[in-house]
């Protein structure tokens, strides 16, 4: 069995509340931290874990908090960004809602680390339920004497506050979310000013994701050596993994990172393989925004290597024959499922959630859906196959956030891996909306890579 | 038929005006407008939606001018501009929940309940629509209804048929 530092007593009756999450040894990352260890050394024992942020960009969590301004006399924040909205991706939902101390816990001390003395936890309003657990987790946390002022006698003094969205996917990049906690439309910034020079309220600002800062809490508990000791290479120590789609057993597994995908989803301790006996078709491995990938592509590097969820592995190949990690939300789709549909359906999440800042992307995404709507419904042409190439690659790096690569990546890599599919659909408009073209090549071995010399 | 005068006035209950005061104190001195979105969803489950006159009210308790409001609400797909039913039943139509079969059951809402996306039942009691993603994913399909976002998961059409005639009871 893999080590779980985060959903290991996930299954304990009563561990949402704090006295059994206490039983189960929570709050001595408290205890150690604000009794033990100087801001600064929290930060290193993080920058010496190795944890990557979990939201989905995947930068060093402890550089991200050494980034942090610190002028005399200004406030600064901590901001745990729960505002989980990428498709694919629940995690951080099953995390609040199963072991929401685990998140508090781990805002307290990263609360320290910064110096921050309010910090605010923005979950997305469409998770009521999760909010009003995390408030009454907060509650007895304080009545504790956890937060507050003085906290165990230390002299450190916090608040914790949860902040409801309104629901938009935007809000989970770190500048819109920061605009909306000032109770504004969710337009990112442009960068720079950084948040950890001027975020929320123009003060230095540390975001993270929930699972990063849960994470903090083992590290501290443990060191962040132990920690560096779990995963391979630069993927350090254990990571969530939301699984979805056309699986045995979807749901929210913890892996060790470097396992391989292949186990990930056939073996019995994780998804259990594809449901109904279907073979598996293609996989997008980290929420929506990141490249599809054919099965074959997904269980093998392009040199036949097995692929390994780890950061590393599963961008190997860069975009031609490799995806990302993102946030860990791992959709299967099997043989029945049509990628143009699919795409199509993406394509329409990204134009509904673009803020309509920048022309490209408020523009180029409803350009996309409408074009992949009438080559699914039978009214596409042949040049609309590169006109969606085209305009992914107009939108893609010409923005002020990254929603407008998120919107490009899904299209640009689903014709890049299935335009058979897409072919077909346009050459045979009637039988496209009746049948689905099926798993064609896609499962098949990798062909061995062709040797091209240019001229 | 619902029958609503815009120009109206509202009043806020007792109870709102005190979860505004707990609301504000969240946020340090000067900086009461990030009560906004907390304070737009609780004039939302009092009022069943934001009417120009609620959010007027909502920018006189904040000192915001009423633009301020006007373009938040309209940005955040959880805020309500028109009436809806006693009843919203918001389903997920992204990706994930799609291959699980998605699709199909907001068709079958849609001839349960006889109206289209977004529109009122003659009882005034339900509507429906398709929103993107609620991060349940591993469990789809799912449906969300508000004010206090219960939440569902792994639907299919008898598992909706029951959940609707158990909500017409209420």
């Amino acid at each position: 069995m893999a080590r779980k530092l985060l959903l290991e007593h996930i299954n304990v009756p009563g561990i949402h509340t704090l006295d059994v999450y206490r039983q189960k040894g929570g709050y001595r990352a408290v205890e150690k931290a604000l009794k033990t260890l100087t801001p600064d050394e929290v930060v290193e024992e993080v920058k010496k874990s190795g944890l990557r942020g979990r939201g989905g960009a995947g930068f060093p969590t402890g550089m991200k908090w050494s980034f942090l301004a610190k002028p005399e006399g200004v406030a600064r924040y901590l901001v745990c960004n729960a505002d989980e909205s990428e498709p694919g991706t629940f995690k951080d939902r099953y995390l609040m809602t199963h072991i929401p101390h685990a998140l508090i816990e781990g805002m307290i001390v990263a609360s320290y680390a910064l110096g921050a003395k309010t910090s605010y936890i923005y979950v997305r309003g469409e998770m009521m339920p999760q909010i009003r657990i995390l408030e009454r987790a907060i509650a007895e946390a304080k009545s504790a004497g956890f937060l507050g002022k003085n906290i165990l006698g230390s002299g450190y003094d916090l608040e914790l506050y949860v902040q409801p969205g309104g629901g938009a996917y935007i809000c989970g990049e770190e500048t819109a979310l920061l605009e909306s906690l000032e109770g504004k439309r969710g337009n990112p910034r442009i960068k720079p000013p950084f948040p950890a020079i001027a975020g929320l309220y123009g003060c230095p600002t540390v975001v993270n994701n929930v699972e990063s800062i849960a994470a903090v809490v083992p590290i501290i508990n443990d060191g962040g050596d132990e920690y560096m000791k779990i995963g391979i290479g630069r993927s350090t120590g254990t990571k969530l993994i939301s699984a979805s789609g056309n699986l045995v057993r979807p749901g929210v597994y913890e892996i060790e990172l470097g396992l391989p995908v292949e186990e990930f989803i056939y073996s019995d301790e994780y998804c259990g393989g594809i449901a109904n006996g279907k073979r598996l078709k293609a996989t997008v491995a980290g929420g929506s925004s990141v490249p599809v990938l054919p099965a074959n592509l997904t269980l093998k590097l392009a040199n036949g290597e097995p692929r390994l969820m780890s950061y590393e592995s599963l961008s190997e190949g860069g975009f031609a024959t490799g995806t990302m990690m993102g946030s860990g939300g791992f959709i299967a789709f099997d043989e029945d499922q049509c990628m143009v549909r699919n795409t199509w359906n993406f394509a329409r999440f990204y134009h509904h959630e673009s803020c309509g800042q920048c022309s490209p992307c408020r523009e180029g995404t409803g350009w996309m859906e409408k074009v992949l709507h009438r080559i699914e419904y039978g009214h596409g042409k042949m040049s609309d196959i590169d006109l969606l190439v085209d305009v992914a690659k107009k939108i893609e790096g010409n923005t002020i956030c990254p929603l407008g690569d998120a919107a490009a990546w899904p299209v640009a890599s689903a014709i890049r891996h299935f335009r058979d599919e897409f072919e077909w659909h346009v050459r045979e408009p009637l039988k496209s909306l009746e049948t689905n073209y099926g798993i064609a090549k896609y499962a098949e071995p990798i062909a061995k890579p062709e040797v091209t010399t240019e001229n | 038929m619902l029958k609503v005068e815009e120009t109206q006035p509202v009043e806020f209950s007792s109870a709102l005006t005190v979860k505004f005061e707990e609301i504000t104190s969240r946020y340090p001195e000067g900086k009461q407008k990030s009560a906004l979105l907390p304070v737009l969803h609780e004039v939302q489950a009092e009022l069943g939606w934001l009417s120009p006159a609620a959010m007027d009210k909502v920018a006189a308790y904040l000192k915001i001018e009423p633009i301020e409001v006007y373009e938040v609400a309209s940005f955040y797909s959880m805020y309500f501009l028109k009436p809806q039913g006693k009843f919203v039943l918001e389903v997920c139509r992204t990706g994930p929940c799609c291959l699980v079969g998605a699709e199909k059951l907001m068709d079958h809402i849609e001839n349960s309940l006889g109206v289209k996306e977004g529109e009122v039942t003659p009882d005034g009691l339900f509507s429906w629509r398709g929103v993107e993603c609620l991060a349940a994913c591993g469990f789809g399909p799912v449906l969300q209804i508000g004010p206090e976002y219960t939440f569902y998961e792994n639907l299919d059409a008898e598992k909706v048929d029951t959940l609707i005639a158990e909500l017409r009871k209420k």
